[in-house]
This record gives structure tokens, C-alpha cells and sequence, in this order.
């Protein structure tokens, strides 16, 4: 049996919705997680069922407990607003049409810095969809087409587009006992930026990123791993 | 390895052990947690599911539109009363369905099983079985296996999306899996728990999935209470003796190619059935057009 009973009997999540509210929760945390920095307002683009229906599922609600850091069986997730106030959180909701995308997508703009103008603050755009039963996929990072599910622990590479770059940072995981189970590259165009996903089998220790990261042609690494991840929200200021 | 209730079954019979023991070996198996692990991890899920059963049975929770709020403890008073048509037993069963319906629709906390629409069906049953014949956890936990065995096969053959095969994909299948569960916990043997599985798909083949203005409280409450009854009696009609002529696997199948026949409007769409009435429209407008 390749279906795991804890699927069938799961997930513990809060309500409604395993697609429109556990979903949603857990693709905000991710893209918080990937994020990495503080940020003082996030804009979010609801396209499809997501716009349709975000106000019967608390997906607004959701999506606000992710980019906090609250887990999607944090009973606080429907206080999201309230905590986000008293973190010095920003937040705003749009309908938008996306296009040809999955029904429940979500373009999240991420607001760089402990506060600032929305005007002229740098910011961070990820897109990502619920597909239902609380898995999500992760589609886009800033301008780089992906597909990220994070059911594994993933690190994630940004580097220059140069041969023998992404070799060098698999050659760096081989040797410090690291299995990758699978690996995805995209780039903006030929010879400028690259962006790898490696999906490995257990997380990964800091001191191994930190070598990818001293790495030449290596612009940015990470590790991210959902599972691990504290459960507690972490204030911005 | 099992990809049918036949392979299920005849797992069982070559291992000679308990159905929900086969399900554990596999389970750990396929995952590579160990017995212990495992069992702390049903521990924490019939947790989940027990507080959200007895949660909104005292207290009315607020829900988008209050379409719910209080059905459970409504019903858990007159549960308590004894002189329900159902007995007192089914009515406290159907209560705690409701009160799980209802935390799920106030954003509480569920444990979907096997979806968030169908929460209130397995934890109704086993927790009313808990309390009717004190049952020890650990037995409960055994029934949970049981379920999650007959859960998994129809989540690999067929579905238990509403959006794909309607509400007999979900409550139907929460129904099965927790009809099964029944058996196990009344002492009944593998047949009857079969058996079960095939009445209670049965009893809800073609059952449309039409949530009002979109939202997981009506019908999905009413229908958590009755598949759990549908779970309880068909788990009655096996026990009694009564042997499905169908195989469950085929049950299985036929549940799943009526829910490809059924229109999209029918599908968690919250364009047909109790969702298109003339007053489930209006609800639906006045919830998220009310300026119009």
C-alpha cells in the first residue's frame, strides 16, 4: 500500500478547508520560510476559487497565520489579523487573474525591511497553489518558474548560470553524506541566473549550507524544512 | 503489500493476525516508523478527534453566517433527555458528529478523516462506542487502524474528494471506514467488517456534494450525523449476518464511476442541490455580495 494511513487519518488541521485554509496556512509559512528576512507588509494576489471564496474558508485568516510562522494546526490561526496588528504586520488582500493556473493560487508580495514605504521598499514575489488535503506547491520565486512541494526537507540555490556550478554544490552534498532525492533547475535566460531546488532525504546541518554559500558563482543557499520548523510566530520588530 | 480490500483480506488470513495488526505492519512498512511511534501518533490524532467531538456539545460556536452555531449542543440536550426515537445512544453519536461539524466550521481545531467536510463521522463512532462500553484508547486505537486500512484502499481506487466524486467520496467513505471500525470494536470478524464497508457505500451511493454558499456547515453537518448512524447500522446489518452480494472492491468501483457521472454542478461546486435553492442562493449573496 503506497497510501499511508496518517494521510487518510489526517490532517490535524484547523477548519475549514484542507485546501482552502490548512493549504493556504502552509503555502504562507513556506513562503515566509523562503523569504527568510523580516518584512513589514505583504500583498496578497488571490486568483480563481482562492478570490471566489477566501472570506467562507478564512483563508485571509490563513494566509496571515502563515507569513506570522503559525503552524496549520495553531488554534490561534484565526486571530491572525489581531497578532499581525500587534506584530507591526501589514497586510492586504486583491482578486487577480493569473491565467492559466491551478484554481487555488496565491501571489504573495513580500515587503522587505522593519518598516518602510511600500513605494520604494525592496521587495520578494512568491506564487504558490493548495492542491487540496493541505499539500502545496510553491510555482514561482521572484522571476524563476519552479515547482517546490516541500514534503521534503529542500535547499535552495541561487547562482549564476555557469557550467559546472550546480556540480560543485552536489559534489559539496555527496561529501558530507547528503541523498538528493530529486533536483529542479530554472533560470531567467542563458548565462545569467539560475535557481536550483534539491529535495534530500533528511534536513541538512547549517554548517553545510554555509559551504555552499562560500561557494564562487553562488549568489544565495538555504535549507527549508516545514516540518522542523519552530511552531512558535516570531514577531518582525 | 495490499492495493485492494481482496488483498487486505487475504494479507489477514495468511498472517493470522488481527486486520488492524496487518494495517500496522504495513503502515510501518511503508513509513519506516517504528510500532511505538506509530501508535503515539494515532494516540495524538484520536486526541484531536475526541476533544473536537465533545468541544461544541456545551457551547454554541460561532461559524461564517452562524449556519451551524449551536446544532450540537441543541442536539446533546436532546440527546440527553432519553426519550429520542433513535435512542439516547445514536442521539449522543449524532451530537458529537455535529459538535465535530461545528469546530470544524468555527476554524477549531479537526482531524480530517478522511476529509475536514467528513471530521465529525469516525470520531462520533468511536468515541460514542468508547463512552457506551468503556472502552480502553488502546482498543480505540485499533479501530482507528481498521478504518485507516479500509480508508487507504479507496483513497488509492477511487477518491475522497467531494470536488471529484461528491459527498458519497467523503461522508460515504467516513461512513465505511468507521462501519468497519465498529465491527472490529464489537468483536465482529474481517467478512462483517467487509460486509459493513459494503453496506454503508450502498446506503449513500450517488449522495451529491452541495454546500451552501460554498461553506463546509449545511448540508455537511446534517450529513456527518447521518453517516454516522449510516456507519452504526450498517455495521449492525454485518454483524447480524446479513453478507453483501457485491464485493466490497467492486462497491468500491461503483462508487467511484458514479461520482465521474455526476455533473460539476454536484461537486462541491455550490451550484446544485441544497446549494441552488432559491434560500441557499440568497444566503450565499447576503454572506459575500451584501452591498449589492
Amino acid at each position: 500500500m503506497e497510501i499511508s494511513i496518517l494521510d487518510v487519518l489526517g490532517p490535524v488541521m484547523i477548519g475549514p478547508s484542507s485546501s482552502h485554509t490548512a493549504g493556504a496556512a502552509k503555502l504562507a509559512r513556506a513562503a515566509r520560510q523562503i523569504v527568510g528576512n523580516p518584512f513589514f507588509h505583504v500583498k496578497f494576489a488571490l486568483h480563481g476559487s482562492f478570490a471566489e471564496t477566501y472570506r467562507g474558508h478564512g483563508t485571509d485568516q490563513a494566509l496571515v497565520a502563515g507569513v506570522l510562522g503559525l503552524r496549520e494546526d495553531d488554534e490561534r490561526l484565526r486571530e491572525s489579523f489581531e497578532l499581525a496588528r500587534k506584530a507591526g504586520l501589514g497586510f492586504s488582500f486583491t482578486r487577480t487573474d493569473l491565467g492559466d493556473v491551478h484554481q487555488n493560487t496565491v501571489q504573495m508580495t513580500f515587503y522587505l525591511g522593519e518598516s518602510g514605504d511600500l513605494a520604494t521598499a525592496p521587495t520578494r514575489q512568491i506564487r504558490g497553489s493548495s492542491l487540496g488535503g493541505g499539500r502545496i506547491l510553491i510555482t514561482r520565486i521572484d522571476s524563476f518558474d519552479t515547482e517546490i512541494t516541500l514534503e521534503a526537507p529542500t535547499i535552495l540555490v541561487m547562482q549564476k548560470d555557469l557550467p559546472g556550478v550546480i556540480s560543485s554544490v552536489t559534489a559539496v552534498l555527496a561529501h558530507s553524506g547528503v541523498n538528493i532525492g530529486t533536483m529542479r533547475v530554472s533560470r531567467t535566460a542563458r548565462g545569467k541566473l539560475a535557481c536550483c531546488v534539491l529535495e534530500i532525504d533528511s534536513p541538512v546541518d547549517r554548517s553545510i549550507i554555509e559551504k555552499i554559500r562560500a561557494m564562487p558563482n553562488i549568489l544565495h543557499a538555504q535549507a527549508i524544512a516545514m516540518e522542523e520548523e519552530e511552531t512558535q510566530y516570531v514577531h518582525q520588530h | 503489500m495490499y492495493t485492494s480490500i481482496e488483498s487486505l483480506v487475504a494479507l489477514d488470513k495468511e498472517r493470522g493476525h488481527p486486520l488492524w495488526q496487518v494495517v500496522l505492519e504495513e503502515e510501518m512498512a511503508l513509513s519506516g516508523v517504528s510500532r511505538e511511534q506509530l501508535w503515539e501518533q494515532l494516540r495524538q490524532r484520536y486526541h484531536v478527534m475526541r476533544a473536537s467531538a465533545y468541544r461544541a456539545l456545551d457551547q454554541a460556536l460561532p461559524t461564517v453566517g452562524n449556519l451551524i452555531s449551536g446544532v450540537a449542543k441543541t442536539h446533546n440536550a436532546y440527546a440527553s433527555q432519553g426519550n429520542g426515537l433513535c435512542g439516547s445512544f445514536l442521539n449522543r453519536v449524532m451530537a458529537m458528529a455535529l459538535s465535530c461539524s461545528e469546530v470544524n466550521a468555527s476554524m477549531g481545531k479537526i482531524c480530517a478523516a478522511p476529509t475536514a467536510g467528513s471530521c465529525g463521522i469516525l470520531p462520533a463512532v468511536l468515541v460514542g462506542l468508547q463512552e457506551r462500553d468503556n472502552l480502553s484508547t488502546d482498543t480505540i486505537l485499533e479501530g482507528l487502524l481498521v478504518a485507516g486500512g479500509i480508508g487507504a484502499v479507496i483513497t488509492r481506487n477511487a477518491t475522497v474528494a467531494g470536488a471529484e466524486g461528491g459527498c458519497q467520496a467523503e461522508c460515504g467513505v467516513a461512513a465505511a471506514m468507521a462501519g468497519a471500525a465498529a465491527v472490529h470494536l464489537q468483536k465482529g470478524t474481517v467478512e462483517q467488517m467487509v460486509n459493513a464497508v459494503c453496506f454503508a457505500l450502498m446506503n449513500v451511493m450517488g449522495l451529491v456534494c452541495d454546500p451552501v454558499a460554498g461553506l463546509v456547515q449545511v448540508p455537511c453537518a446534517q450529513r456527518n450525523a447521518s453517516q454516522a448512524v449510516n456507519a452504526l447500522l450498517s455495521a449492525d446489518l454485518a454483524l447480524a449476518g446479513m453478507q453483501s452480494i457485491i464485493p466490497a472492491d467492486q462497491v468500491i468501483e461503483a462508487m467511484y464511476r458514479v461520482g465521474k457521472m455526476l455533473p460539476e454542478q454536484l461537486r462541491e461546486t455550490g451550484q446544485g442541490g441544497i446549494a441552488a435553492t432559491e434560500k441557499g442562493r440568497e444566503i450565499s449573496h447576503a454572506l459575500f455580495h451584501p452591498q449589492e
